[in-house]
C-alpha cells in the first residue's frame, strides 16, 4: 500500500493492527508445526530395530560363521539355480497359459468360456502339492502318452518315463497351477481397459490380433504387472514344494544338508531366507521399472526412479539449508 | 517434395455415398431405431440433430457396424456393410425376387476391412494413451498393411500439421488439452483416407473455449469435399457447414432438408420444440 518499501523487511517496527494480509505478514516465515508424536514414534521404532539387530548379531543360536560358510557353497548355489530355473520357466509358461485362458474366458464361444472357467476352478481348488504328486505318479497311471483318435489309432506316442524328468514334472505342475491364477490376473487387466479403447480399435478396422497385442494388452499390463508380480513372488516360494518330487532346489538342498549336518539347521534356514529375500527384492526392482515403462502415457509425467528421487531430495535439502542459513 | 505428393494423396480420398435403408435397432425391449432411411451423397455434409436418447449416436454406430441393426441395411459406396449377398444372380437375368440371393453375415476380418474405409470420431476421443500422438495417427495404416511404417509416419506428420498439431507429434494424448486430443483423433481417422467420416458429438466433451478449434478442423474437411456425417448440438455450426440437416426423434427421422429449411422454418412441432430448447 502506501508503506515505504523498507518497512516490509523489518517486522518489529510497525506491527499490523489486524490479521489482514500486509507486507509485514508477507515477509514473515511460517514456523512448521512441531510434531512430538512423530519423534516419539521414531525413537520407539529405532529402539525396537536396534534390539532386533542386536539379537540377530549376538545370539549364538544363529551361528553367523556357519551362515557365511554355507551361503555360497556350490550345493546351495546349485539349488538356487534350480529354484531360478523352475520359477522362470513356470512364470513364463504360466503367464502364457494365463493369457490364453483369459482370452478363452472373454471370448464369445460358450465352449471356450466353459473350458476356461472349469480349468481355473479345478486348478485353484487342488493344492499345488497334490498336483505335483499326481504328476509325479503320472507315469505309473499312464505308461505312454500318445496323440491320436480317442478309442482309435494313435499317431505318436511318447514313453512317459523318459519325457517326464523331475524338472519337467516340477515345471509342468507349477505352470498348470500358475496359469489358473494368472488367467484371473490377466482377465482383470483386460477388463480394466476402457471400453472406448476397444471401440476405437474396432472403428479403425485394426486387425483383431493387432488390437489385442498393441492396443489392449499394453494398457492391461499396467494393472496386470503388480498383480502378476505378487503371483510371481508366491510362485518363487512355491518352488520349495518341488522338493517333494525329488528335485533339489534351494529349499530342498538346505533341507537335505540340514539332515546331514543337524547342528547347522538354523544357519541353513537363514541361508535360504536370505536368498529368497534377495530374489524377491530383485523381482521388486524389475517390477518398478516394468510398471514405470507401462505408465507411459497413463500419467502426465513418469514416476521418478530412486536415483532421480535421491537427486531431487538432495537438491531440496540443499535449498532448505540455504534458506535456513539466510534467515 | 515427397510431403507434397502425400498431401495430394491425402486430399484425394474419394468421397463416398452412404445409404441407410429401413434400419431398426433394439436394445433389449427398448427400440432405439425405428425404420431409418437416409441417403448421404458424395461430398455432402449431413448434420444429425435430435434430443438425447433419440437414436442419433446409434444411427452413426450402425453405419460403421459398431452396432448390428436387427432389421435393415447400410451400404457405403454401394457395398453392404456387415453382410454379403450369396448367390446374387441378377446379372444372369434372374429376376430380383429370386436373384438377389441370401444375405450372409460377413466375417469379422471383412467387417474390419470395411470399417477401415469409414472414419469415426468419438465424443471422448478414445485416443490410445500409451502411444505418442504420431503413433496414434500412424497405427492404422501400418496395422492394416496399407503403408510402411516410415510412410505412415510421414503421412501422420502431414495430417498433424493439417490439424495444427505439427509440433506435438512426440507428446502422449494425456499431455494434450481436450481440443488438441480431438484434433489428433480427427487426424487418426483421416490416416486411412476414408470415403466418409462419422463424428459422434465431437465437441460435447470439450470446454467451451476449445470447441472452436475442433469445429475449424471439421470445417476444413467439409470444404475439401469429404463426405461427413456429424451428430452435434452446435446448431450454429450446423447452419454454417451442413448441406443437409436431419432431425431425429424417437428413433425416426422427423424431417430433413437444407439448414435454411429445417433450422429456420421447421415444419414439425417436435423440431420446433427441440430448436426452441437448444437455441
Amino acid at each position: 500500500m502506501s508503506e515505504p518499501p523498507g518497512a516490509a523487511v523489518s517486522v518489529t517496527e510497525a506491527p499490523p493492527q489486524a490479521d489482514t494480509p500486509s507486507p509485514q505478514l508477507a515477509a514473515q516465515r511460517v514456523l512448521p508445526l512441531r510434531r512430538p508424536g512423530r519423534w516419539i514414534a521414531t525413537a520407539v521404532v529405532l529402539v525396537l530395530a536396534a534390539q532386533f539387530v542386536h539379537g540377530l548379531a549376538t545370539n549364538p543360536f544363529y551361528q553367523w560363521d556357519r551362515f557365511g560358510y554355507w551361503f555360497l557353497r556350490p550345493a546351495v548355489l546349485d539349488g538356487l539355480l534350480i529354484t531360478l530355473e523352475v520359477a522362470a520357466y513356470s512364470a513364463v509358461l504360466g503367464l502364457l497359459g494365463g493369457i490364453l485362458l483369459a482370452l478363452a474366458r472373454l471370448s464369445k464361444s460358450p465352449v471356450l468360456r466353459a473350458v476356461s472357467w472349469t480349468y481355473v476352478w479345478a486348478l485353484r481348488s487342488i493344492p499345488l502339492i497334490v498336483v505335483l504328486l499326481f504328476l509325479y505318479n503320472f507315469s505309473a497311471l499312464y505308461k505312454t502318452l500318445s496323440v491320436g483318435v480317442p478309442f482309435g489309432p494313435a499317431f505318436f506316442s511318447f514313453d512317459e518315463s523318459r519325457l517326464a524328468t523331475d524338472m519337467v514334472i516340477a515345471v509342468v505342475g507349477l505352470s498348470l497351477n500358475e496359469a489358473a491364477y494368472a488367467a484371473e490376473v490377466v482377465r482383470g487387466g483386460i477388463l480394466s481397459v476402457d471400453q472406448g479403447q476397444h471401440e476405437a480399435a474396432a472403428a479403425l478396422g485394426l486387425p483383431k490380433g493387432y488390437q489385442f497385442r498393441r492396443i489392449v494388452f499394453p494398457q492391461a499390463l499396467r494393472s496386470i504387472t503388480p498383480n502378476y508380480v505378487n503371483q510371481l513372488i508366491g510362485l518363487i516360494k512355491s518352488t520349495s514344494l518341488v522338493f517333494y518330487v525329488s528335485l533339489l532346489d534351494l529349499f530342498g538342498t538346505v533341507q537335505s544338508m540340514g539332515s546331514t549336518y543337524p547342528g547347522d539347521i538354523v544357519p541353513l534356514l537363514l541361508v535360504a531366507t536370505v536368498w529368497y529375500l534377495i530374489l524377491t527384492s530383485a523381482v521388486s526392482v524389475v517390477q518398478f521399472y516394468v510398471e514405470r515403462y507401462y505408465a507411459r502415457g497413463a500419467t502426465r509425467s513418469l514416476p521418478p526412479t530412486p536415483l532421480q528421487k535421491l537427486r531431487a531430495g538432495l537438491t531440496d535439502l540443499r535449498a532448505r539449508i540455504r534458506r535456513e542459513a539466510a534467515v | 517434395m515427397s510431403t507434397e505428393v502425400l498431401t495430394a494423396e491425402v486430399l484425394k480420398n474419394v468421397a463416398a455415398t452412404v445409404e441407410v435403408r429401413d434400419v431398426h435397432k433394439w436394445y433389449g425391449a427398448h427400440r432405439v431405431l425405428n425404420g431409418v432411411d437416409l441417403t448421404v451423397r458424395p461430398g455432402e455434409v449431413t448434420v444429425i440433430l435430435g434430443p438425447s436418447g433419440s437414436g442419433k449416436s446409434t444411427l452413426l454406430r450402425v453405419i460403421n457396424h459398431l452396432e448390428k441393426p436387427e432389421i435393415g441395411h447400410v451400404s457405403v459406396n454401394g457395398e453392404l456393410i456387415g453382410v454379403r449377398r450369396q448367390g446374387d444372380r441378377r446379372e444372369m437375368g434372374v429376376p430380383p425376387a429370386e436373384g438377389w440371393g441370401r444375405l450372409k453375415e460377413l466375417s469379422e476380418r471383412a467387417i474390419l476391412t470395411q470399417r477401415s474405409r469409414i472414419g469415426f470420431v468419438f465424443q471422448n476421443f478414445n485416443l490410445f494413451p500409451h502411444l505418442t500422438v504420431l503413433d496414434n495417427v500412424a497405427a492404422a495404416p501400418v496395422a492394416t498393411g496399407k503403408l510402411s511404417r516410415a510412410k505412415a509416419q510421414e503421412l501422420a506428420r502431414e495430417l498433424l500439421v493439417r490439424v495444427g498439431l505439427g509440433d506435438r507429434t512426440g507428446a502422449y494424448p494425456r499431455q494434450l488439452s481436450g481440443g488438441q486430443q480431438q484434433r489428433v483423433a480427427i487426424a487418426r481417422a483421416l490416416a486411412l483416407r476414408p470415403g466418409v467420416i462419422l463424428f459422434d458429438e465431437p465437441t460435447s466433451a470439450l470446454d467451451p473455449e476449445l470447441v472452436g478449434e475442433v469445429l475449424a478442423v471439421i470445417k476444413d474437411l467439409a470444404t475439401s469435399g469429404t463426405t461427413l456425417v456429424i451428430v452435434t448440438h452446435e446448431i450454429g455450426f450446423a447452419r454454417e457447414i451442413a448441406d443437409r440437416v436431419v432431425f431425429i426423434d424417437g428413433g425416426r427421422i422427423v424431417e430433413q432438408g437444407p439448414p435454411s429449411e429445417v433450422l429456420d422454418r421447421p415444419r414439425h412441432e417436435r423440431t420446433r420444440d427441440f430448436l426452441s430448447k437448444v437455441l
